[in-house]
């Protein structure tokens, strides 16, 4: 039963090969972040580093800050203490108008879409380049097309976002985030409030992205299926701390049993293998 | 065994509620300065973006002109008609005109004009800005490398400083009309006594200071209903308690900078 529902999309060695041809080089490091709220404290130590080219899967239960450590990546929040590390560069205490410089390095897909209410389809996309580069109209039309083509939204470009269904809109905000070719891609909850057939299109969507575009990216969800379907690795959030981290098929047979019972309540436990190889092509 | 109340010490919860509002308005006080400092910057660092400059102008101009013209006149028409009926032993009716034009273009047009446009535009300023923060539109601008503040504060502080004095003229023309409506209506003055009691009554200093204070009331106003708008958290609810405080706070500001502007001018002029 479990097969047929979690199956892992792209194979048992999806981008390892790569993995081992080249050194792992982290892209992003977090070293002991704290971060509190007023009397709400939502990280207390937490430590990860998300490898170049990898699809990191950052789980845990609602409210635990995963959404937050996103949120940290691209310097939206700062920490209480600890360190943020881009590319080999602390990030931690740049000031906002540094901070941008590091931003265009990042393309994010947030909860909501967070489409702009007042742009059309095309605006939203176009914004990104508008804004940062000097493309002619003609280039813009062209590379919006693209994009908007590449998450299978090929003629929406006239549409307002208030026309647009929930996963339209995470779609949009997906062509949006990577408008600027960047080089990580962050998914905050990309198929909470979505219907399964919606949810799996945006996880093929996910697979297909970093297939095509060879990037990092950092998957935020407390989807396991989501998880299963995109991930190479996990990291478990849990309390503030990241109190696991490791692959797929580690976390299959992790002896934590906090994890465990995170797993068990979607029944992806060793007991009951749920990777399933794509059919070689 | 027996203590009275008046003898008793303050109970420390009250105390800790003075503290905990003591620090929300500094607080608040903060982010409204650090939020100017920020928008002068931008608007220093340029260049301004004209399109969403014009599109603030006809937002905060161009549709707000309905309001002035209403009240603009309907204010000017009851001033003249009280005017005359308090001074009619006096046979005050001849002043009507010196004095609706004096306590419009000093007093009245300005900080009536900046409560209802001010109302008007800033609650819409900040429901548009806290539905953009409360849906992640700010983080989703920040994300995609834009500055807020340039995009969003800029364009409207400026569109809102420049057009309050504009439509504070045309609020004390419309006002000093509708007097004259009465005038000649009610009061049976001539069109031409009255307008040449206006010119001779109203001076440089009085235009100036009128319409001076209002540069500043549109800045102060337009810089309360953005902070408002971007610090907005908590949904629906949250935008709804952002715009209430905004017309809220805006009047109370228009009202308590009146009294300071009013006496600097009449220092300076």
């Amino acid at each position: 039963m479990t097969d047929t529902l979690i199956t892992d999309r792209r194979g048992s060695d999806r981008g390892m090969t790569d993995r081992r041809r080249h050194p792992r080089e982290p892209f992003v490091e977090f070293h002991d972040l704290f971060k509190s709220y007023g009397p709400k404290q939502v990280l207390r130590g937490a430590s990860l580093k998300v490898y170049r080219g990898e699809v990191m899967v950052i789980l845990g239960g609602s409210g635990t800050g995963k959404s937050v450590t996103l949120r940290h990546m691209l310097g939206l929040e700062a920490p209480d203490s600890g360190r943020v590390i881009v590319e080999e560069e602390d990030i931690t205490d740049f000031p906002e108008e540094e901070l941008y410089r590091v931003r265009k390095k990042f393309g994010m897909l947030f909860q909501s879409g967070a489409l702009f209410d007042s742009m059309t389809v095309f605006e939203n996309v176009a914004f990104p380049l508008r804004e940062h580069t000097e493309m002619s109209e003609e280039e813009i039309t062209r590379a919006v097309r693209e994009k908007l083509e590449l998450v299978n939204l090929p003629s929406s470009e006239h549409l307002m976002p208030v026309d647009l269904s929930g996963g339209m809109r995470k779609r949009v905000g997906l062509a949006r985030s990577i408008v600027l070719d960047p080089k990580v891609i962050l998914y905050d909850e990309p198929t909470t409030g979505l219907d399964p057939i919606t949810s799996q299109t945006i996880n093929e969507l996910i697979v297909d992205l970093q297939a095509k575009l060879n990037v990092t990216s950092v998957v935020v969800t407390h989807d396991i299926h989501s998880a299963f379907s995109v991930g190479d690795r996990i990291a478990f959030l849990h309390q503030g701390v990241f109190e696991w981290v490791g692959s797929m098929d580690e976390a299959r047979d992790t002896d934590n049993p906090r994890l465990r019972d995170f797993l068990k309540a979607s029944a992806v436990t060793a007991a009951q293998p749920t990777k399933t190889t794509q059919p070689s092509k | 065994m027996t203590t009275s109340t008046l003898e008793q010490p303050a109970s420390p919860g009250l105390l800790r509620r003075i503290r905990e509002r003591a620090d929300k308005t500094f607080l608040y006080i903060g982010g409204l300065t650090d939020l100017m400092m920020q928008t002068l910057h931008q608007i220093r660092r340029g260049p301004l973006e004209r399109p969403l400059l014009m599109q603030q102008f006809e937002q905060i101009g161009f549709r707000s002109l309905s309001i002035v013209i209403i009240t603009a006149a309907f204010i000017g028409m009851v001033l003249a008609l009280q005017t005359a009926y308090a001074l009619e032993d006096f046979g005050g009716k001849l002043f009507v005109g010196v004095i609706v034009s004096l306590s419009l273009v000093r007093e009245l047009a300005p900080v009536l004009m900046a409560l209802m446009v001010g109302g008007r535009v800033g609650a819409g300023m900040t429901a548009e800005l806290g539905t953009m923060k409360v849906t992640e539109q700010i983080d989703a601008l920040r994300a995609l490398a834009t500055n807020p503040v340039r995009k969003l504060v800029v364009p409207r502080v400026i569109a809102t400083t420049v057009m309050f004095p504009l439509l504070t003229v045309i609020a004390i023309a419309l006002g000093i009309l509708g007097g004259m409506l009465i005038a000649v209506a009610n009061l049976n003055l001539s069109a031409n006594y009255y307008l040449r009691s206006v010119i001779q009554t109203v001076k440089y200093n009085d235009l100036a200071s009128g319409i001076g204070k209002t540069f500043f009331f549109g800045f102060a106003i337009a810089l309360v209903a953005c902070f408002n708008g971007l610090r907005t958290s908590g949904g629906a609810d949250g935008v709804g308690r952002a715009t209430t405080a905004t017309v809220v706070t805006g009047a109370i500001t228009v009202l308590i900078m009146d009294f300071f502007l009013t006496k600097l001018f009449l220092m300076i002029l």
